[in-house]
């Protein structure tokens, strides 16, 4: 087959894709257009009895963000079978839950902007409290969410902020400030990283330069972009998922991060929120409507409340959870070691919530693709 | 499916009727599956990128010619441009790495001629993800290279994480098949012809360009297009290798699908970039027909 | 003929190039540390860990599930179009479309079912990657099994119609016989291409359902881990027994042919 025979044939390739793209410009108007559907406003009404030992709940979420034999401990306490799958960002789970195919998840795991923006898309049942009774262990704090007041249709999983993992052992000076990234000190230079997600992509110039996060502005966007092309030249790379690995060998000595990811239990390895204040991010838990589990999918998500269960995120993946007696169950040795472990709720709240933006948002979208394409 | 024999004297109505039967069996499956699962999916992807961008993935079944304007927007163009370029370099260190090597194989004795032919496919049967990993242990900061630089006194440097290392991982990718098809055309090569041009006098050199590279223009043109075409739209190695500080046009794509969630737009991408790779073709099989 | 010594530069080079990534990853899966950048001391003690990884496992189960399916698909779809457009066409727009998903960009193929599926609401699985794969699949099985019966000589076809087979008995008791070594190559080239294949499946599959290449991804994203070298050294284990094999069997059918 690697005869050198297409070249005799490729004038007819290029005929039949041309015939295929004249067939479309006809038959393509009678695809199913995908529903601009209303955001969640008719409830099913939900059999608070049902027999759950029927239904099987599948979820998605990231890898190694809830226990491995998590889906044995389902089993064991409600009887039915919970499959668990996994997604490495929200994008792309995100690309799944509105490409408008069935994808079988009944339960996802989502940062806050991303649920708001499913919800808009009439993609999310309502979360029915009084099939969750274990929302009482919240905070009252996780009940006032920006991108979800009152916890409507996503239940807040873990929360955090971003800001500064270092070194502590090869930077010169501490970091404190936004523009320690963005501009770098001569030792440091490409041994920055900073995340690739476009919201988080834009966060330290947007803070550095003292505008909100969810700036729609054309104008603020540019003097973004211009201070994110400039640090382009300090930067090893953009990261999301690696940066700990980074910081830990030594390739990487100052990073953005979340403050769950910033391997703070390694010695040299700390973190800090800049001075000019950072935001708010919350994963959540949320409901398809297209689920057909949807009783034992809100049994699930009561299940994780239970502070046993959720406390598991804070003593195994050093995340802080919005659940009050989870939290005051930490061992004061863990929080001690941890200092992102210690930010109180209010101290959280000071952050500013990322929000999802609707139209605007392509503005981050293409602020992401100028910053990363230029030279 | 079985068509009933018939006797000798109904031939012409048997064969006629039962021909169309045949041609019903043989072509209609395969081609009725390329139908539903290619032309009507492509043609999906072409009148997507006529229609609007649904606020949270899908579309709008408006008609809007905007998504094809913004494919002039000089961010994009440029993007398209820099993708072109890198797989255009790709291909030509593929090329010049593939050519000599494919040559000297064909020259090789019969028995070390196919160990070296396995030698140059058996990576091409491996992960691919797997093997671009491999570059970053070698090349990453603390990785193999430096630390063996290191030993020497030197570095440590920062290999990864830019065009060059993109291209590097490009041409690892799809050496082999820019080495096959060369082989190929090399080994059908008659060696009497080069040894008549010497013997007229000519250098190597001279024969080489006159005689031996014409004849296998068309290997060379069909390696390249292996090598350019999944380099063009890759979005992989531009992440892997790229630390995501430069994109290609795949990583666009892609993004439109997933981050942005804008599909006409991304299905405008797909089909410029499907458009630049025709054009490449036609002028290849233009090429190789005059050659 | 004289061989250049210049030439043999680019020659090795071409090899050592390819190779030397392909060591490295084989040693460092035997290394007892966890750096991947430097060897403490030898020790299997990753491949313990990759077959204790359930999510390792449920990709290698996926992959080869679709990568069987769409192979016999593709085998079956492509040897009756290969021999329906070498014996009952003369059409050359039908023998490109044939062939037109082997030199497709992936990325393309794979955007275009995306949408597909999305518009007629497909539900996403491991039947949506296995149609996925049968695409390109099939278009190998057509080009080598058509290359295939370019060598074979119709008259012994014409001879069996003559005696008074029928089109179905001729079909498989002389034409099939005579493609078959064509026929293995290609569903073998299916299979392995379809193992392989990740863009495809990344943009087709459901999140439940992910392919050995996409958990690949994701493992690889996350970070350089021994354990992906232990999976690198066990799948070029195997596809070196296979490339050998299948080289084997092709002298072998050559020789009886």
């Amino acid at each position: 087959m690697f005869r050198a025979r297409y070249p005799r044939r490729l004038p007819a390739v290029t005929l039949v894709a041309g015939l295929a793209l004249a067939v479309s410009a006809c038959g393509g108007g009678t695809t199913a257009a995908l529903p601009e559907a209303s955001p969640s406003a008719s409830a099913e009404q939900l059999n608070p009895n049902a027999n759950l030992s029927k239904q099987s709940v599948t979820i998605s979420v990231w890898p190694g963000y809830t226990p491995e034999d998590l889906a044995a401990r389902v089993e064991e306490k409600l009887r039915f079978k919970l499959k668990v799958a996994t997604h490495d960002t929200n994008e792309i789970i995100m690309g799944k839950l509105t490409g408008g195919a069935d994808t079988g998840i009944d339960v996802a795991f989502v940062s806050g902007q991303y649920a708001q923006a499913l919800n808009a898309a009439g993609l999310l049942e309502p979360i029915h409290p009084e099939l969750i009774p274990n929302l009482a262990n919240l905070y009252p704090e996780a009940k006032e969410l920006a991108f979800d007041p009152g916890n409507t249709f996503s239940v807040p999983y873990t929360w955090g902020t971003t800001g500064i993992c270092y070194r502590s052992d090869l930077v010169k000076t501490p970091p404190t400030s936004w523009n320690d990234i963005l501009s770098p000190p001569e030792d440091a230079r490409k041994k920055v990283t900073m995340m690739t997600t476009e919201r988080w992509l834009a966060l330290p110039a947007v803070k550095a330069l003292g505008m909100s996060v969810n700036t729609r502005n054309d104008q603020d966007l540019a003097k973004v972009k211009e201070k994110l092309v400039a640090a382009k030249a300090n930067l090893l790379g953009y990261d999301d998922v690696t940066f700990g690995d980074r910081l830990k060998s030594g390739e990487a000595v100052m990073v953005e991060a979340w403050d769950g990811w910033c391997p703070t239990s390694e010695k040299n390895i700390k973190f800090v929120v800049p001075k000019e204040g950072s935001d708010l991010w919350v994963d959540t838990m949320v409901v398809l409507r297209s689920s057909k589990n949807k009783e034992a999918a809100h049994a699930f998500i009561n299940f994780i409340l239970d502070p046993k269960i959720h406390s598991w995120a804070a003593l195994n993946i050093l995340y802080k959870v919005p659940n009050k007696a989870a939290m005051d169950a930490l061992p004061t040795e863990l929080k001690q070691k941890n200092a992102p472990l210690q930010m109180s709720p209010s101290q959280l709240l000071a952050g500013e919530s990322i929000v999802d933006l609707g139209e605007d948002s392509v503005k981050y979208t293409r602020l992401a693709t100028e910053v990363k394409a230029a030279q | 499916m079985t068509v009933p024999a018939v006797s000798g004297a109904t031939v012409n109505t048997r064969s006629r009727r039962s021909r169309l039967a045949e041609r019903l069996v043989f072509l209609g499956p395969g081609l009725a599956y390329l139908i539903v699962l290619l032309l009507i999916p492509l043609a999906t992807v072409l009148s997507f990128s006529l229609f609007r961008r649904g606020r949270f993935g899908g579309v709008i079944y408006e008609a809007s010619g905007d998504n094809l304007v913004r494919l002039a927007d000089p961010i994009y163009l440029d993007i398209v441009l820099g993708s072109l370029r890198i797989a255009l370099v790709a291909t030509l260190v593929a090329l010049l790495l593939g050519y000599p090597t494919a040559y000297l194989i064909a020259r090789l004795p019969r028995k070390w001629k196919t160990i070296a032919l396995v030698a140059i496919v058996l990576p091409f049967w491996t992960n691919l993800l797997i093997r671009v990993y491999a570059w970053i242990v070698l090349l990453s900061g603390p990785g193999l290279v430096n630390s063996a630089l290191g030993k020497l006194g030197l570095g440590p440097f920062e290999f990864l994480y830019n065009q060059g290392t993109v291209v590097v991982g490009l041409v690892y990718s799809y050496l082999p098949l820019m080495v096959l098809p060369l082989y190929a055309a090399i080994e059908r090569l008659d060696p009497r012809l080069a040894e008549a041009s010497a013997n007229l006098g000519a250098r190597p050199a001279r024969t080489f360009v006159s005689v031996t590279l014409p004849l296998t223009l068309p290997g060379v043109l069909t390696g390249c297009m292996f090598v350019f075409v999944p380099s063009f739209g890759n979005f992989v190695i531009p992440e892997l290798l790229g630390g995501g500080r430069s994109i290609m046009v795949g990583n666009l794509i892609r993004d439109q699908f997933l981050t942005a969630r804008d599909w006409p737009f991304g299905s405008a991408l797909t089909l410029a970039l499907l458009a630049v790779l025709i054009v490449l073709l036609l002028l290849q099989a233009w090429s190789a027909r005059r050659a | 003929m004289r061989r250049p010594r210049l030439l043999y530069v680019p020659f090795w080079a071409t090899y050592v190039f390819l190779y030397t990534p392909i060591v490295v990853l084989v040693v460092m899966s035997f290394n007892s540390g966890k750096s991947p950048y430097s060897f403490t001391g030898l020790s299997l003690k990753w491949y313990g860990k990759l077959a204790g990884n359930a999510l390792v496992r449920e990709g290698l189960v996926n992959t080869l599930i679709v990568a069987a399916g769409s192979t016999v698909l593709a085998t079956v779809l492509g040897t009756l179009l290969a021999v329906g457009l070498a014996r009952h066409t003369r059409s050359r727009v039908l023998d490109t479309l044939g062939v037109l998903p082997a030199v497709l960009p992936d990325l393309v193929l794979a955007i275009g079912l995306l949408v597909f599926y999305a518009a007629v609401r497909m539900t996403l699985g491991l039947q949506s990657v296995l149609l996925a794969h049968t695409v390109f699949g099939m278009a190998f099985v057509t080009a080598v099994v058509r290359t295939r019966l370019t060598h074979v000589d119709d008259s012994l076809e014409e001879a069996s119609r003559d005696l008074g087979a029928s089109p179905f008995t001729t079909f498989v008791r002389v034409t099939l016989p005579q493609l078959m070594p064509g026929i293995v190559a290609g569903a073998l080239l299916a299979f392995t291409l379809s193992v392989d294949e990740f863009v495809i499946a990344f943009f087709t599959a459901a999140p439940t359902t992910p392919t050995l290449p996409i958990v690949i991804y994701s493992m690889v994203r996350f970070g350089v881990t021994p354990e992906i070298n232990a999976l690198a050294t066990l799948l070029l284990a195997v596809s070196f027994t296979v490339v050998i094999a299948a080289q084997r069997m092709t002298r072998l059918t050559e020789s009886l042919s």
